[in-house]
């Protein structure tokens, strides 16, 4: 397979106040076409910095990182999911969720039609007309997955989406957006604290260092798919989950002992 | 509260007993010894404080499904029993009913004041509504143009209303503009927050010279509309700087054009804080036009307050406070309905 995003040597410094801060240093990464790949490490390694680079957000300062862009131009690139939600408070969910093709300039039938299939996948039907205002959090970031999907981006970013949400709002969410990728088998990069999180939905978990961030180990994760949350208690799911700690561990402790 | 353990006796019975009492003796004690001249500061404490006990004791006693009406009683409860208080004060004698003329008499005054016609000043409260049919055969349109011009309330709303709009506009523009960008915010924001602190009723003469008649509407309209620019073109600045920038980011990264950007993110989200600067700058835009009205005007609401003082017509000048009460509270409720008509999801 292809690789669909390719990062080479990538370098990303910041000016603060105390002087200037590298986020990330030599970091090389290839995600192909079609993969899930979770992206793990200490606070502050500069994982999102990479995953806002790959959004247009950001510019690296050095190095080369590029999404293979497809075969339809108009195809959007990559569409984030974002930490907070961000769903528009001033929208209901039916024009949230058409956001991104009424800014491509879908004429209004089409987006709402397409919306609409999105927001009943989220199972979300029920709620078309209603604000955010009046969702719970898990709701929103069902919102917040329907928004970036139903623009049929090339590449799908997921910054933390689920960290807000109390444990089992968050495993519900982990099932249901596995079974929304297993229907269209986009390429995923899928940023998040959780070792458990990372194992159960990625096909590769990477672990990076305490900054400047850097890759530090691949772990392969082949337990088979379709997955459901029944993984999670198997002996192989354990293996994994503790093998991507002890490539952590010292990471997460570095890191915290330099911001002590 | 039916199934508590509480009984009849000990501390329920203090709990009415023992403000009520105390009540009883403050009262009882301002008139003996005369204290309501010199002590009525803490009279009125001590009574309040023993009111608001009292009530609160009955709150209590009361089943579940009464205690909201009971508050609502409150809320209605409190200025009527200020009212009637004042009302049997004043019948009394207690408070001077020169200055403080009962409710009663304003009532009547009020009343006065909407049917009569003042023939020396050839004006009327709010321009006869009642003869509209009568001069329309008569006179036609010019007839009832000749009504709404002799209206104290018609001239103090158009003002208020034609300048807060003229002064309003522009300032969410100016402000939007303020708020995107940086360059003209750098040049305008100093200059704008030291013109924000002038009282803009300072400049008032300055307009009289500036308009080629000094006693026309032009000045007094310009003064209420530069008062309400400069606030709301201040908080419409400010709710554009105050979005959160993941709304920002979630536009760009969505691909929205410059235009999309501020249509769907930046004008929804500095909506709430606008409307914020709108509710002040109306509010300003009364206090501004009845202290003009003091001044320089022969209608309006400001100028019959100004004049049944000079007067000496008390219970009128209160008749006149009225209505400006009641042209604040239309012109906020008429606001609040257009915010909740352009911000629907701020409904709930």
């Amino acid at each position: 397979m292809s690789a669909k995003i390719v990062a080479r040597s990538a370098e990303k410094r910041f000016q603060t106040r105390a002087g200037w801060m590298t986020a990330l240093r030599d970091f090389d990464l290839e995600v192909a076409e079609g993969e899930f790949l979770c992206l793990v490490g200490p606070s502050g390694c500069g994982k999102s910095t990479f995953l806002r680079i790959l959004a247009g957000l950001d510019h690296a300062t050095g190095g080369e990182v590029r999404i293979d862009p497809g075969p339809d131009p108009r195809q959007p690139l990559a569409n984030v999911v974002f930490q907070e939600y961000a769903v528009f408070p001033w929208k209901t969910v039916l024009h949230n969720v058409a956001f991104g093709l009424e800014m491509r300039g879908v004429g209004r039938r089409e987006r709402e039609a397409t919306a609409h299939r999105w927001i009943d996948k989220v199972a979300l039907t029920r709620f078309v007309d209603y604000y955010p205002a009046q969702l719970s959090g898990g709701m929103k970031q069902r919102v917040s997955i329907a928004r970036a999907l139903a623009n049929d981006p090339q590449v799908l970013l997921m910054d933390e989406p689920l960290g807000a949400l109390d444990a089992q709002t968050r495993a519900v969410l982990q099932e249901e957006l596995l079974q929304l990728w297993e229907e269209s088998r986009k390429t995923v990069l899928y940023v998040t604290h959780s070792i458990d999180e990372a194992v159960f939905l990625g096909d590769r978990v990477v672990v990076m260092t305490a900054h400047p961030g850097t890759v530090k180990t691949v772990i392969d994760v082949d337990l088979p798919r379709p997955r459901d949350l029944s993984v999670m208690a198997t002996p192989e799911f354990a293996a994994l989950t503790g093998a991507v700690w002890d490539a952590l561990r010292d990471e997460v402790r570095r890191a915290m002992a330099e911001q002590a | 509260m039916p199934g508590s353990a509480r009984g009849a006796g000990g501390p329920a019975a203090t709990a009415w007993a023992l403000p009520l009492a105390v009540l009883l003796a403050t009262l009882a004690a301002g008139f003996a010894f005369g204290l309501w001249a010199t002590a009525w500061w803490a009279l009125l404490a001590i009574g309040f404080v023993c009111v608001v006990l009292l009530a609160q004791e009955l709150e209590s006693r009361l089943a579940l499904r009464w205690r909201g009406p009971f508050q609502r009683g409150l809320a209605l409860g409190f200025p009527l029993s200020l009212l009637l208080i004042w009302e049997l004060l004043a019948g009394a004698g207690i408070l001077n009913p020169r200055w403080f003329p009962p409710p009663s008499q304003i009532a009547v005054a009020l009343w006065e004041l909407t049917v009569t016609f003042d023939r020396f000043n050839r004006s009327s409260l709010i321009g006869r509504p009642w003869l509209v049919p009568q001069v329309v055969s008569e006179q036609g349109w010019a007839g009832v143009q000749e009504l709404v011009r002799e209206s104290h309330v018609w001239a103090t709303l158009s003002r208020v209303l034609g300048g807060f709009l003229i002064g309003a506009l522009p300032g969410v523009l100016i402000g939007m503009v303020m708020g995107l960008n940086r360059t003209v915010r750098m040049m305008l924001d100093a200059t704008m927050s030291a013109i924000y602190v002038l009282p803009k009723i300072a400049i008032f003469p300055i307009l009289m010279l500036v308009f080629p008649n000094p006693f026309g509407e032009g000045p007094k309209i310009a003064v209420v509309a530069i008062s309400a620019f400069f606030l709301v073109a201040i908080s419409t600045m400010a709710g554009v700087q105050g979005i959160d920038k993941v709304y920002l980011e979630a536009g760009r990264n969505f691909g929205a054009s410059r235009w999309q950007m501020f249509r769907h993110v930046i004008l929804p989200g500095a909506l709430p804080i606008v409307f914020s600067g709108l509710r002040l700058a109306l509010g300003t835009a009364l206090i501004v036009i009845v202290a003009v009205e003091f001044v320089r005007a022969d209608r309006g609401v400001g100028f019959l307050i100004y004049y049944y003082w000079q007067v000496l017509v008390t219970p009128r000048m209160y008749a006149a406070l009225v209505v400006v009460m009641a042209l604040g509270v239309g012109l906020t409720a008429l606001l609040q309905w257009v915010e909740r008509r352009v911000m629907p999801w701020r409904r709930n």
